[in-house]
């Protein structure tokens, strides 16, 4: 009998069904006795990208910790609907401080352990795009310039979330928000401003940088394998949608993560030591407009003018990207998972 | 072991005694030297296991003593003025979270207009952040309350402030009497951590409150520090035992049992206080101090008792509470609720000027001569300020106050006249 070579993508997903690989191979998260950093019963919104890459990324980390784990979290949407008093969906130590010193105080954490002399215990920052790009931006960069042995993840969705969908320096051009209007000539979030955290991050050169996002959640959790073999200061970038903020329908979740991912609007990669090492190729380049048009945010670029003008600008900002990072280079099937050295 | 030497090597020599865990600071003037020294004893391997970190603000310092204190350490930090200011938002945290941290406070003016000298504005501004605070008057006393000060801190679980005059003491060189570090290790048992960030008992610290539950969090912050109260005279009881010293305590009195006018101060201020009192006592004068150690908890039982047979008060506060005046008065006048006693504020040293016995006798004899209002600015140029309030009422683009004062005043660099 010959063998028949299966493909596993399904359409439109490019995610292999757990059902179709061996048990071996399945993810951990398929499997209905697991334990999870964040349990069930919170209070995040439906679809929320954040309580899905959080709990990924958070139970990785316990995985290649052997559950020896401290977690820090910054103020924000992560730390209200996970510990509503008197209830608590952490199961691993983990301590809430202020909105802008998730950071510092996990710096703090790995201080304690190595005057303990404890080796074995490691340390987790979180928090989402305004506590850590904004807000806690001073606390990060000093960790990250320290080399203070701590992994900190930043969930980015792009905006204040929690307050109520106000700009940060996360949101995108174009893009409303309730401090970035969708009137005037230049509707919604301005150009020409925002950063960069990751590449930031990159150029302190720590150890590790990578970004990911919320669609491809395999990968999300390889990196946070890969960041927690390493040790000094460590740094992940998701994306995580928002169904509230983006003005987004709940379902649309994982595919608005892949459409930012395969339009080159958001590109995924991984850095050492201030250089960027690996990129994670688009597989089917779609123009931005897909991904623009399923949120309520980018509403103003279609109707009741259609704004051309805007969305080729939005465009060539992911192109940019694509050519910057090498997004689009020649696909060979197996040389998918190897690492593809670019300059940035 | 007595030795000659400056404020800040003592503080530190008494802090590394106290075997801390976790040191973190952002330099600010006057508590430089502080951190300077333990950042030696630290790294030479003196003080181990320890960690130091350099951090990039005070707001990050406060940070990481909260994460390392939250994981059972014994955390350290040191701050003034602006730097104190500038991790307001963590000192409460501190507090609320229950994680008694110490920290030195050298006390410095807050700007503007920037001022690098003493005055009690900065840990004033702080006196409802939840943290106790400590005021010592020399630098046997600033040692001698740190060790106080973590064996207090562990036992409420709440961060502790040791608020000493910036300058005046923090790099004044004088004979202080260090303690050996065997005797540290008998009066300071090992941190027990009320609440410990654990794997293997995992714990969530700092969920949000709702109205279901934040007044009660709230109460039991204060019950804690009206627990201090009790605990703070008995820390300085035991410590004077082991170590043959009286230090600390609630409140400390100066030939007062007997006086008729009786100043309250905090800090080192109450050494040329006591002198004046000494002279005024030799001409036949009533008159005494009341030394402040612990302002907050305000000992109000205590200071009532020391103040009750005195006709007049007067608290001579480094501080001012723009828009009413002085705050440690305020304090005094709600402990003296109902008593007969006049209370009188005396705004004094601020942003480090001099407060001289001259200036002091001149003060209390105005009291003596019933001359002295409800708020006094001790030594004020009256000149220089009605000049520019004059310019003021004159044009309303009358400019800067502190750069047209200074040009008033001739200081060299304020430009020409």
């Amino acid at each position: 009998m010959s063998a028949t070579r299966l493909k596993y993508f399904q359409t439109g997903s490019f995610a292999a069904g757990n059902r179709l690989v061996d048990p071996d191979q399945r993810s951990v998260q398929s499997d209905p006795r697991r334990a999870n950093a964040i349990t069930c019963g919170h209070r995040a919104c439906q679809g929320c990208g954040e309580a899905l890459g959080a709990r990924y990324a958070l139970d990785a980390a316990l995985r290649a910790s052997d559950g020896d784990l401290i977690a820090t979290n910054a103020t924000g949407c992560l730390e209200v609907f996970s510990t509503p008093y008197p209830e608590s969906s952490w199961q691993v130590p983990w301590i809430h401080s202020l909105f802008g010193n998730a950071a510092a105080v996990a710096t703090g954490v790995a201080a304690a352990l190595k005057a303990k002399g404890n080796t074995h215990t490691r340390v987790v920052g979180q928090g989402g795009d305004g506590g850590t790009v904004d807000i806690g931006f001073a606390c990060l960069s000093g960790m990250f310039e320290r080399g203070d042995d701590v992994l900190y993840i930043c969930y980015d969705n792009e905006a204040y979330m929690n307050t109520g969908v106000q700009r940060s320096a996360a949101t995108p051009p174009a893009a409303y928000t309730t401090t970035t209007q969708a009137v005037g000539e230049q509707p919604g979030a301005p150009w020409g401003q925002g950063k960069d955290a990751a590449l930031i991050a990159l150029a302190h050169e720590i150890p590790y940088v990578a970004t990911a996002t919320i669609a491809d959640l395999r990968d999300l959790e390889r990196k946070v394998h890969t960041a927690m073999e390493i040790r000094g200061a460590r740094y992940i970038h998701v994306l995580v949608t928002c169904p509230l903020g983006w003005g987004a329908a709940s379902a649309d979740s994982i595919k608005l993560a892949r459409l930012a991912m395969e339009t080159g609007i958001f590109p995924v990669w991984e850095g050492e030591h201030g250089d960027v090492v690996s990129v994670t190729k688009i597989r089917h380049r779609t123009p931005v407009e897909e991904y623009l048009k399923l949120q309520t945010r980018f509403r103003h670029l279609f109707a009741p003018v259609r704004r051309d003008d805007v969305i080729a600008r939005i465009q060539a900002r992911a192109d940019r990207n694509i050519a910057r990072f090498g997004l689009l280079e020649a696909l060979d099937e197996d040389q998918l998972d190897e690492a593809v050295e670019v300059d940035v | 072991m007595l030795e000659q030497i400056e404020g800040s090597q003592a503080v530190a020599r008494a802090v590394a005694a106290c075997r801390p865990e976790v040191i973190c600071a952002y330099p600010i003037s006057p508590q430089t030297h502080i951190v300077e020294a333990l950042s030696r004893q630290v790294k030479s391997g003196a003080l181990s296991p320890c960690e130091f970190v350099n951090v990039e603000s005070e707001y990050a310092a406060m940070s990481v003593a909260i994460g390392a204190s939250a994981t059972g350490a014994r955390a350290y930090t040191a701050t003034a003025s602006q730097g104190l200011l500038y991790m307001t938002e963590a000192l409460y945290n501190a507090s609320g979270l229950g994680l008694p941290i110490v920290m030195t406070v050298a006390n410095r003016a807050i700007g503007a207009p920037i001022n690098i000298w003493n005055d009690h504005s900065d840990s004033m501004a702080q006196r409802d952040s939840g943290w106790i605070q400590l005021y010592v008057e020399s630098n046997q006393e600033a040692v001698d309350v740190h060790l106080q000060a973590f064996r207090l801190a562990e036992a409420v679980s709440l961060p502790v402030m040791v608020c000493m005059d910036g300058f005046i003491l923090t790099h004044a060189v004088e004979r202080v009497e260090l303690p050996e570090q065997e005797q540290v290790d008998q009066f300071l048992p090992p941190f027990v951590p009320r609440q410990q960030l654990d794997p293997a008992h995992p714990l969530t610290i700092g969920a949000m409150v709702g109205p279901e539950a934040f007044t009660e969090v709230r109460y039991l912050a204060h019950y804690k520090q009206m627990q201090a109260l009790d605990l703070i005279p008995e820390v300085a009881g035991l410590f004077e035992q082991r170590f043959g010293r009286s230090s600390g305590g609630l409140v400390r009195r100066y030939r007062s049992d007997d006086a008729e006018t009786i100043i309250v101060a905090l800090g080192s201020v109450l050494g040329t206080i006591e002198d004046v009192v000494d002279e005024l006592r030799a001409t036949g004068e009533r008159i005494g101090a009341v030394a402040i150690r612990t302002f907050r908890p305000w000992p109000a039982a205590e200071v009532r008792a020391a103040l009750a047979g005195a006709g007049r008060v007067i608290v001579l506060e480094k501080a001012l509470s723009v828009g009413i005046g002085g705050i440690v008065s305020q304090n005094v006048h709600g402990a003296l609720a109902g008593l007969p006693a006049s209370v009188h504020t005396a705004i004094a040293g601020l942003g480090g000027r001099p407060i001289t016995k001259a200036s002091l006798r001149q003060l209390f004899a105005a009291a003596r001569a019933d001359r002295l209002g409800e708020l006094t600015f001790v030594d004020l140029s009256h000149q220089l300020v009605d000049a520019e309030i004059q310019r003021m009422l004159s044009d309303q683009r009358s400019g800067p106050h502190a750069e047209n004062m200074l040009r008033d005043v001739g200081v060299v660099g304020a430009g020409p006249v």
